[in-house]
């Protein structure tokens, strides 16, 4: 059964891949609807008649796995109470070497923007560097910094800032 | 897949189209200091229709009530209106308190070709000032009236107009997946405003070229950074570095062959470079651990000012062109960041961390002095005007972002509110070319 999952894995790694690599935004999104599809019979895909199946791989994080790190007000080092959090990521990227991630470090609203980028950066490259401490690989990570221009809370105030002082664990397939 | 959700729309800027509908409004909110008065008397007209089809003395009656240097008497209290010069009594004038006086006429010479002409007359000493003749349509009218109120107010004032400059911008609307960000460039006046490009991905740090003629931004379509240049007319894009990690800040050099630029690479280390557009060829000027970014060319191009932490808050830092050590520009608080200097090299602008409110502040490189210009609590992005004499900056109105003008001395602020979203990172274009 664990191989059956690897080969499936690749597969799944393969496709996204594929599609992933494209620079300019696909005008057509119908080539990727097939990936989201609903079906949900697994053991007959590949027989005609059975309807569109579903690829599936519950090795990969799933919600209770979170995907965001919180950082304090000018600061990109870890809090220690995602010291496990990013343990799991870092076992999911070692186990499985063509699993992507894109790290999206971000920033609070005040202070001049591009230094901002720079900021969300820096933390990013600290969830890659702990990441690749524990065995994920340098090609199965890429960073990217939206520094303030991505909030997920609007208000100009304390709370709204902690939340939007992050990284997103994105995982791209 | 999100990035397939990405919305990309190129609108061709069409110049001198007035049939555009404004959505700036300009309030002066602040002044304090002398204006002048003045008469922009209204327009004679010759021509086959029965009215002229523009008001320029309207528009050039604008401008410089805006400027906050004038007062413009209101036409009901004009005791004449005069379209020759011949025809001015300057007494009228000068018992109103009245100091200049502008008259001008509108000619047609084909169906859709005029002749605008104005004069500028000084009212105690009764004399022309200046007097100049230009052809129009129906769509460079505004840039007819704008190049007189920059004429005038040179030279009632020894400092070039910037009545007929431009002004691009960023603007933000809607949340979470419904967030369009748009590249907008309009007259300095807010009107006129023109899409440049519309994205579901963040855009930002729009910079003009020293000709006016195009922009360079950076856009995250695909969820990465790449630095991108536009021609304005064409609508017509190139992507000029979309390398690993961060490209950010762009910057033209003056003569408009390069971009400073700053890079992250895969480390994630930003540092400053430029790019030479014609050859592409890449040098890096910093090397520095910490972030360097936010780089801007002196008015000469032999030196970079940018912002670094690389003594643990942001400062300004200046390197040669041609490498060496960075030097350390600013000393004056904890944080002063994004560096613009004016076209006289005199000035320099930052974001300074004042008592906890990020604002605008201006020092003077000969004295070394700071002066805080703007009264927000999270202000950014100065950008001079192209006469070194105004800025142009976002502050905060609620929670969205509004433009604010000011003159350089401080004493002349004015607000561009704009009715779409959150408005942020205005740059003031250069001079326009006629």
């Amino acid at each position: 059964m664990k191989y059956f999952r690897l080969a499936l894995l690749g597969v799944i790694a393969f496709l996204l891949t594929a599609c992933a690599s494209q620079e300019i935004p696909d005008p057509d999104p119908t080539t990727d609807r097939s990936m989201a599809s609903s079906g949900s019979d697994t053991d007959g895909f590949g027989d005609s008649g059975m309807g569109d199946g579903e690829f599936f791989d519950d090795t990969m994080p799933n919600d209770e796995l979170g995907m965001i790190i919180y950082f304090d007000f000018d600061q990109s080092e870890l809090r220690p109470e995602y010291a496990d959090l990013l343990a799991k990521h870092a076992n999911q990227l070692a186990n499985n070497a063509r699993v992507r991630v894109r790290l999206e470090g971000h920033a609070d609203e005040r202070g001049s923007r591009e230094y901002n980028i720079g900021l969300g950066e820096r933390r990013s490259q600290s969830v890659r560097r702990m990441l690749l401490i524990q065995g994920a690989s340098a090609n199965q990570i890429s960073t990217v910094s939206f520094g303030e221009e991505r909030p997920v809370a609007f208000g100009s105030d304390e709370d709204s800032w902690a939340q939007n002082r992050r990284v997103e664990i994105q995982y791209t397939n | 897949m999100r990035k397939l959700l990405v919305r990309l729309v190129f609108v061709l800027v069409v110049l001198g189209s007035g049939a555009t509908q404004a959505q700036l409004r300009i309030e002066i909110t602040e002044f304090a200091g002398k204006q002048t008065p003045i008469a922009v008397v209204p327009f004679g007209w010759e021509g086959q229709e029965p009215g002229a089809p523009y008001d320029i003395a309207a528009v050039i009656a604008a401008d410089l009530k805006r400027s906050g240097r004038f007062a413009p008497v209101a036409e009901e209290n004009m005791l004449q209106k005069p379209t020759s010069g011949v025809d001015i009594d300057f007494d009228d004038w000068s018992i109103l308190g009245i100091e200049a006086v502008v008259i001008g006429k509108m000619t047609q010479t084909g169906a859709n070709a005029y002749s605008v002409q104005f004069q500028l007359f000084d009212v105690f000493r009764g004399e022309q000032l200046v007097g100049y003749r230009m052809p129009a349509s129906r769509g460079t009218m505004r840039r007819v009236a704008h190049r007189a109120a920059d004429m005038i107010y040179e030279k009632l004032t020894g400092i070039p107009g910037v009545f007929g400059t431009r002004v691009a911008y960023i603007t933000a609307e809607g949340r979470d997946t419904n967030r369009l960000y748009t590249l907008v460039v309009a007259d300095a006046d807010g009107e006129n405003e023109n899409t440049i490009m519309e994205s579901s991905d963040p855009i930002m740090s729009p910079a003009w070229s020293p000709d006016s003629r195009r922009l360079a931004y950076v856009s995250f379509e695909g969820n990465a950074s790449a630095i991108f240049v536009q021609t304005l007319r064409t609508g017509n894009r190139v992507k000029v570095s979309s390398r690993p990690g961060i490209n950010g800040s762009p910057a033209f050099s003056p003569d408009g062959r390069k971009l400073v630029l700053t890079l992250g690479g895969i480390d994630g280390n930003l540092d400053i470079h430029v790019l030479d557009l014609q050859s592409r060829d890449l040098t890096r000027l910093t090397t520095n651990r910490a972030i360097d970014t936010e780089g801007t060319w002196t008015p000469d191009g032999s030196e970079i000012y940018f912002t670094s932490d690389r003594s643990g808050g942001p400062q300004v830092y200046k390197v040669s062109t041609r490498g060496g050590t960075p030097e350390r520009v600013t000393f004056e608080g904890s944080y002063n960041a994004r560096p613009r200097l004016s076209l006289d090299g005199k000035k320099l602008a930052v974001v300074h961390l004042d008592r906890g409110n990020y604002r605008i502040g201006v020092i003077d490189q000969d004295r070394q002095d700071l002066l805080i210009l703007s009264t927000g609590r999270q202000d950014e992005s100065p950008s001079f005007a192209p006469n070194s004499d105004a800025l142009i900056y976002a502050t905060r109105q609620g929670l969205n972002g509004v433009l604010e003008t000011v003159s350089a001395d401080g004493l002349v602020r004015q607000r561009l509110a704009s009715g779409q979203g959150d408005v942020r990172e205005p740059v003031w274009s250069p001079f326009p070319r006629y």
